[in-house]
């Protein structure tokens, strides 16, 4: 029934990002944070042409990765986590991650303690936090299954 | 069981996953109706405008091309429309060549013809485009690689685990059995899935080739309970 997911391939720029996707709240909003990184393959090397997503109760913000595969939002600060979808080239189906401010969070402690520092941003500054993202090999970032969220007749 | 018709991350045919499909097994959060990923996600940036979806009046001049109108239903797994939603489209050129700095394809660009559109599906979930035909493109994926004419869509729908970005081919492509991306997809029943229909119909006399295709994303698991 469902239509299968295709890869957003490399030619998306004339027509996915918008100037103010990255800035998903203003500059002065009470609680902006910053939420930067960088995207790297299995090879370690940068990712230049993923798109990424986040989504807030009422805020939804995206931002294409420069060359050397880094990405930047400013959004506002979250309960517990914050939503990340990551699409790309050679990505038949994005990717879902979360990046959490905290290291104490129920679902955190339902997964790999080896792998759990992959889900949480470190703070690099005043109100900024680093979230880098590892496609593949060592250091992985955690991936999401949505799947049993979209259909529970699995 | 699940009926999961996506491709799998890796996929050695089309060689840019090989470094990119995660090595890992996904992990599946526990239920929880709290979840940040089911609120419905609030697109910010400005309106759709009324000419959005009609990509073949963008500049001053019509674009080369065939013209043709792409129409259908975003759905659920129940067949429920998915009303107000955003549906994003972007192409290549009659051509084959994309609007885009990194595409290389020694063919020409439209200076008419951009590719990009958008629009918001009505109260019974339709969508409509007025474009023109892509054409096939080169790519070097493997000696000789040729990618089926296709338009990529982009949809929300009500919950952020609905989102869904694809590509929809034109029925007959003789490229379908050359493609990786279009292979991707495990089963043959849901490829097709992704190529759309011819619609007498939809095609409108004297001005332009008419195709219909539904979207179906995944339902949400509030209304299941």
């Amino acid at each position: 029934m469902l239509t299968p997911s295709q890869t957003v391939g490399p030619f998306y720029g004339h027509a996915l990002p918008y100037a103010e996707g990255p800035f998903v709240v203003p500059e002065d909003h009470p609680d902006a944070i910053e939420l930067h990184g960088r995207v790297t393959d299995g090879a370690g090397e940068p990712v230049p042409d993923a798109l990424l997503e986040i989504c807030q109760p009422g805020l939804f913000g995206r931002c294409a990765t420069e060359a050397d595969g880094s990405y930047r939002f400013r959004t506002a600060r979250p309960d517990v986590y914050i939503p990340v979808l990551v699409f790309a080239r050679g990505l038949l189906k994005p990717v879902w991650t979360r990046a959490y401010l905290t290291d104490e969070a129920p679902f955190l402690a339902q997964v790999d303690p080896l792998r759990r520092s992959t889900l949480v941003a470190s703070p690099s500054g005043e109100r900024s936090y680093r979230f880098d993202i590892r496609m593949q090999g060592e250091g992985e970032t955690v991936f999401l299954d949505h799947a049993g969220y979209a259909d529970p007749a699995s | 069981m699940h009926d999961d018709p996506h491709p799998h991350y890796l996929t050695p045919s089309y060689g840019s996953t090989v470094l990119r499909a995660p090595s890992q097994s996904l992990v599946r959060p526990a239920f929880d109706p709290e979840a940040i990923e089911l609120v419905d996600p609030v697109y910010g940036h400005q309106p759709v405008g009324s000419l959005d979806h009609d990509l073949t009046r963008q500049h001053e001049g019509e674009p080369i091309g065939e013209r043709i109108v792409v129409t259908g239903k975003v759905l659920d797994t129940r067949g429920r429309a998915v009303p107000n939603t955003l549906v994003e489209l972007w192409q290549a050129n009659a051509t084959g060549r994309y609007a885009h700095p990194v595409d290389q394809h020694p063919a020409p660009l439209d200076p008419n013809f951009t590719g990009a559109g958008r629009c918001l599906t009505d109260a019974e979930g339709n969508y409509r485009f007025v474009t023109i035909k892509p054409g096939a493109y080169p790519w070097r994926n493997h000696h000789n690689a040729w990618r089926p004419a296709h338009i990529h869509f982009s949809v929300f729908g009500t919950a952020f685990t609905q989102r869904l970005v694809t590509q929809m081919y034109f029925p007959g492509d003789p490229l379908f059995a050359y493609d990786p991306i279009f292979q991707s997809v495990p089963d043959p029943k849901d490829r097709e899935r992704l190529v759309c229909a011819f619609d007498m119909d939809v095609t409108e006399p004297e001005w332009a080739l008419g195709y219909r295709w539904d979207i179906v994303l995944g339902a949400t698991p509030f209304e299941e309970e």
